[in-house]
């Protein structure tokens, strides 16, 4: 194993990890002013890190990958992927947070530093082949979110979710601790291709039961029906860019986790835990669809539809093929822009002061106070919804062509049929904001950096979408094909 | 490419979006103009479209085939079925642009671009020729339709607009699954090569049921109509004549495009089903048409009888009903259309819709009263007008397969004749008892400017259905060869002696009746 390869492979990593060290000395030193800088150059860090990864999932003498650090981590198409949607989330994340912070005078440098660590571990996570990799970067990432929600520390519900949040996911973590070991200790090793070849066979109770329990805490970590409890919580109380984020890179990088931990490590148990996900996934469509209903809260109300889109994404992860992996990976580049759409929207609702404003009747009117806003809403909830012709009806039609394609006949029409519910309360808020009298609470202007975001998201939702499907569709396939 | 070297299809699409897009920054009279001079010019190319078309020609006419989008292609072309409706579409848009000119006044510039991006959709879809870009275009109606009925409809608008919105959705997803299943069976997504795709009839069930759940929605048959009265009565009178003009369209050409063809033994299998249904939907929807007080309402129930006659012509799996089930679809889109525009008119005056409210007004309205007359007489089938070469055609198909279901349909005509004309007695004659009544203007140039042409092509239709069935007799004939395998044997078993003098001409179309 040569260590030059191992470094270079791992080079999105290292650029984010040492330059997250050095800003965090520099806020050390720099104290509050250094915000602005080190959001700055963490952006730029970000920056460079894609172009690795983007390197590597396009230049063809990568097309293979490689193993670093003895089959610790991997770079291959897949990774490398996820990777390039994780950091575009992040740097989104970044750019819209000091809008947000300066209203409420709590805009800190560890901010940045915060994303970019748990960046890393996000980096980490997509491309663990190991479970002790999976592990750690699993934990660097939780570990700064848990801070990142409760970044406001003066306010109690942001320090109540990062509270919730900690408790909730230590819990997890201890389960996946759990099962990893179960695992291990009836397999011989952590390493993913050597449990995928010991792991054969009907499992013993042993080895089940580890492997439900690293399902169960990667469930939590994807907000998955039944180990979804903290997302409402947390999304309601974290700030709203930390929401965004949330929403978006920690979900990529969990659900690329989750992908590659079933096909690659337990890829022989497909029995096991094919009826796992299959119950997940449908009971996350449902519980995500019927909660959100009665939700008078904008962020409740979103993160019961990550929820439920959560399920549509595993519908692809059960099928269990090449094409179905290709379409969860596309679906997320929608779901991506979609999530943060809506919450850059979010952030767009204050009153004239400033102040933050988060119940669904604050928005009653909107169309006729801001219209490019309200349109922008709209176009985000019809797409959550998954109604054509906008962009995110393409998420939901391939993976339920991949159900199809893999016989799951029963479960693609079970799920769409739920997605009618789930279409409910999205255009519940359409006609809040298209039909009701105007409740006026809402700022005229907007902000320009906020509002360039929500139009080129729109933009990117919107029907014109349909045109990348031909440059999107062979990466995807590629970034699948990884795995196989 | 085709007959005019030019993607007149695509440019039907493009323009209207185009327009859509420019309204939402213009202010209330500009966006008006603006909607109203891209529909016409639409209606113009549409009549491009019908003079270029070539009757006889090949099957698919204006072909345009772009790999656009990987899994799916922008394909577009269009048969005569498909350009009788686009032709119904574009004739429709500018009245409906037209009536809305002085009863919609708030956010003019959204609703103009609502109409014109529902126009693509409804041109859209009966020109795809993607089975994947007909979905799109068929689901996303949704949107605008829900928006139109949702703003600047009537006082119970939401829950309407839910219901149309949630009823429709539920239909089509499970439509969705079907096309998928037929596609990765089939192994390609183009219509015309689907047309003739031979599905295992154990499959054809399943796909066949997948359909009907979305079609039978959209037609609507009994007993999933209700979203329609709700929607009719809350929409704003250009919304209601879309709907029942194009949009309840979609369920028939969806009958006729995918269905039939595609299922021919499973179309067979159910045909019980349609016949039940929609014999229940003549007599019940008939009859509780008769009772209504409110008028839109009347005439969404009667539009689910009329629709009920169309599934009925168009599962008799012969010449005469099919031909006949689309002149009605054709006569309904009009009708309907034009009796929701005379509802609309004396709403603007009185704001109410109560028919008792009503009464007289053949006295100070008689030009309105004269054409009112006409399209009740349309609807309910007199000869001379559209409706009755339509029902005639569809009956007389239906009663080469079935007698007794024939005459349940029938009895249809006699209930719509009812309602009908109950509701002219009480509206038009009479004294005239109220004064706000006695004070109602008789109609404006622009209302005549609506009305008269619908007049003029209802009558033309009656008079000389022969323009209006010659693009589509051709595609017709195709159809019925197509689904001759699994046409249902008649009940009639007629014993004829030799035939000597068996007309020659439509060779496609081999009655039971004369074979046996």
């Amino acid at each position: 194993m040569d260590h030059k390869l191992s470094l270079i492979f791992t080079l999105p990593e290292i650029i984010l990890s040492v330059s997250g060290m050095i800003l965090l000395l520099v806020a050390a030193w720099g104290g509050v002013k250094s915000a602005r800088l080190i959001s700055i150059l963490a952006v730029a860090a970000l920056f460079g890190s894609s172009a690795y990864a983007l390197e590597f999932l396009t230049n063809p003498s990568f097309e293979f990958g490689g193993d670093a650090f003895y089959g610790l981590y991997r770079m291959d198409g897949f990774g490398s992927f996820s990777k390039l949607l994780i950091y575009f989330a992040a740097i989104v994340s970044l750019i819209i947070a000091p809008r947000f912070f300066k209203d409420s005078g709590t805009y800190r440098p560890e901010y940045p530093v915060l994303i970019l660590f748990a960046t890393v571990g996000m980096g980490m996570m997509v491309s663990a082949v190991d479970m002790l990799t999976l592990y750690i970067g699993l934990e660097l990432n939780s570990l700064s979110a848990y801070v990142l929600a409760s970044i406001i520390r003066n306010d109690v519900r942001s320090s109540e979710a990062g509270l919730k949040y900690f408790v909730l996911g230590s819990l997890a973590s201890g389960m996946l601790l759990f099962g990893i070991s179960l695992v291990y200790g009836f397999a011989g090793s952590t390493n993913f291709s050597v449990i995928a070849d010991t792991l054969t066979g009907d499992l013993s109770t042993g080895p089940l039961i580890g492997v439900v329990l690293v399902l169960a805490g990667l469930a939590f970590k994807i907000s998955a029906v039944p180990f979804h409890m903290w997302t409402p919580d947390v999304y309601e109380g974290a700030p709203t860019p930390v929401t965004a984020f949330f929403a978006s890179a920690p979900k990529v990088a969990a659900i690329a986790l989750t992908v590659r931990v079933i096909i690659d490590a337990f890829g022989s148990q497909t029995s096991t835990w094919q009826q796992i996900i299959v119950f997940v996934a449908l009971a996350s469509i449902v519980l995500g669809a019927v909660a959100a209903i009665g939700q008078q809260n904008i962020k409740r109300l979103l993160a019961y539809s990550s929820i439920n889109n959560v399920g549509f994404l595993l519908i692809g992860l059960a099928a269990g093929t090449a094409q179905g992996i290709s379409a969860m990976l596309f679906y997320l580049i929608i779901y991506v822009a979609m999530t943060l759409g809506s919450f850059i929207c979010v952030m767009e609702m204050r009153d004239a002061e400033g102040k933050p404003l988060e119940s669904l009747s604050s928005l009653a009117g909107l169309s006729q106070t801001r219209p490019g806003l309200a349109a922008a809403f709209a176009v985000f909830m019809f797409s959550l919804a998954g109604i054509p012709p906008l962009f995110g009806f393409w998420g939901k039609f391939l993976v339920f062509d991949a159900a199809v394609a893999a016989g799951m006949l029963p479960l693609a029409v079970i799920g769409i049929a739920a997605s009618v519910i789930g279409a409910f309360y999205y255009i519940k808020v359409v006609k809040i904001i298209y039909f009701d009298d105007p409740a006026g609470q809402i700022a005229k202007t907007g902000h320009k950096t906020e509002n360039g975001l929500i139009g080129l998201m729109a933009l990117a939702v919107s029907p014109l979408g349909y045109l990348t499907i031909p440059l999107l569709a062979p990466v995807t396939a590629t970034a699948a094909q990884a795995l196989f | 490419m085709n007959q005019l070297d030019f993607p007149i299809l695509s440019l039907m699409l493009g323009l209207p979006m185009l327009a859509a897009i420019i309204c939402l920054f213009l202010n209330a009279q500009a966006a008006r103009l603006l909607a109203l001079v891209t529909t016409l010019a639409l209606f113009a190319l549409g009549i491009v479209l019908w003079a270029n078309y070539d009757i006889g020609g090949p099957q698919w006419q204006y072909v345009e085939r772009v790999e656009l989008f990987g899994n799916f292609a922008w394909a577009l072309g269009i048969d005569g079925i498909s350009m009788m409706l686009i032709m119904l579409t574009v004739f429709l848009m500018p009245i409906c642009i037209g009536a809305s000119w002085e009863s919609i006044q708030n956010r003019v510039g959204e609703y103009m671009a609502a109409f014109l991006f529902m126009e693509v959709l409804m041109i859209g879809v009966f020109a795809a020729q993607d089975i994947f870009l007909f979905y799109i275009l068929f689901e996303a109606g949704l949107i605008p339709m829900y928006l139109i009925i949702g703003i600047w409809g009537g006082a119970n608008r939401i829950y309407a607009s839910y219901k149309f919105f949630l009823y429709t959705l539920l239909g089509s997803v499970v439509m969705l699954i079907a096309m998928l299943w037929m596609v990765q069976d089939a192994g390609t997504s183009d219509i015309p090569t689907l047309l003739n795709y031979d599905f295992a009839p154990e499959a054809q069930t399943w796909l066949w049921l997948a359909f009907f759940a979305s079609f039978a929605v959209k037609m609507p048959m009994w007993p999933v109509h209700t979203w329609l009265p709700d929607a009719h009565v809350q929409a704003p009178t250009a919304g209601s004549v879309i709907l029942a003009g194009v949009l309840l369209k979609m369920g028939g050409y969806g009958f006729l495009r995918f269905s039939l063809p595609m299922f021919p033994e499973a179309s067979e299998q159910f045909i019980w089903l349609v016949f039940a249904l929609s014999m229940v939907a003549v007599v019940y929807t008939s009859l509780v048409a008769l009772v209504q007080q409110d008028m839109k309402k009347l005439i969404a129930y009667s539009s689910v009888a009329h629709m009920a006659i169309v599934t009925l012509g168009l599962f008799a799996f012969n010449r005469q009903g099919i031909e006949g089930a689309i002149i009605v679809m054709l006569s309904h889109g009009l009708v309907s259309g034009a009796l929701f525009l005379c509802v609309g008119v004396i709403y603007d005056r009185l704001h109410t819709r109560e028919i008792d409210r009503y009464g007289g007004l053949s006295i100070n309205m008689p030009k309105y009263a004269l054409l009112f007359m006409l399209f009740t007489m349309a609807s309910i089938g007199l000869p001379g007008t559209s409706g009755f070469v339509g029902e005639f055609l569809s009956l007389v198909g239906l009663y080469k397969v079935n007698s007794w279901v024939t005459l349940v349909a029938t009895t249809g005509i006699i209930l719509g004749a009812g309602y009908m004309l109950y509701l002219y007695r009480r509206v038009a004659f009479g004294e005239l008892v109220h004064e706000d009544v006695k004070a109602m203007p008789d109609l404006s140039a622009r209302e005549m400017a609506l009305l008269a042409p619908i007049a003029a092509v209802v009558m033309w239709m009656g008079v000389y259905p022969e323009s209006f069935m010659a693009p589509i007799r051709g595609d017709v004939g195709t159809l019925v060869a197509r689904i001759d395998r699994a046409a249902p044997e008649g009940d009639a078993h007629l014993k004829m002696g030799q035939a000597t003098a068996v007309p020659r001409g439509h060779e496609a179309e081999t009655g039971h009746g004369e074979s046996h």
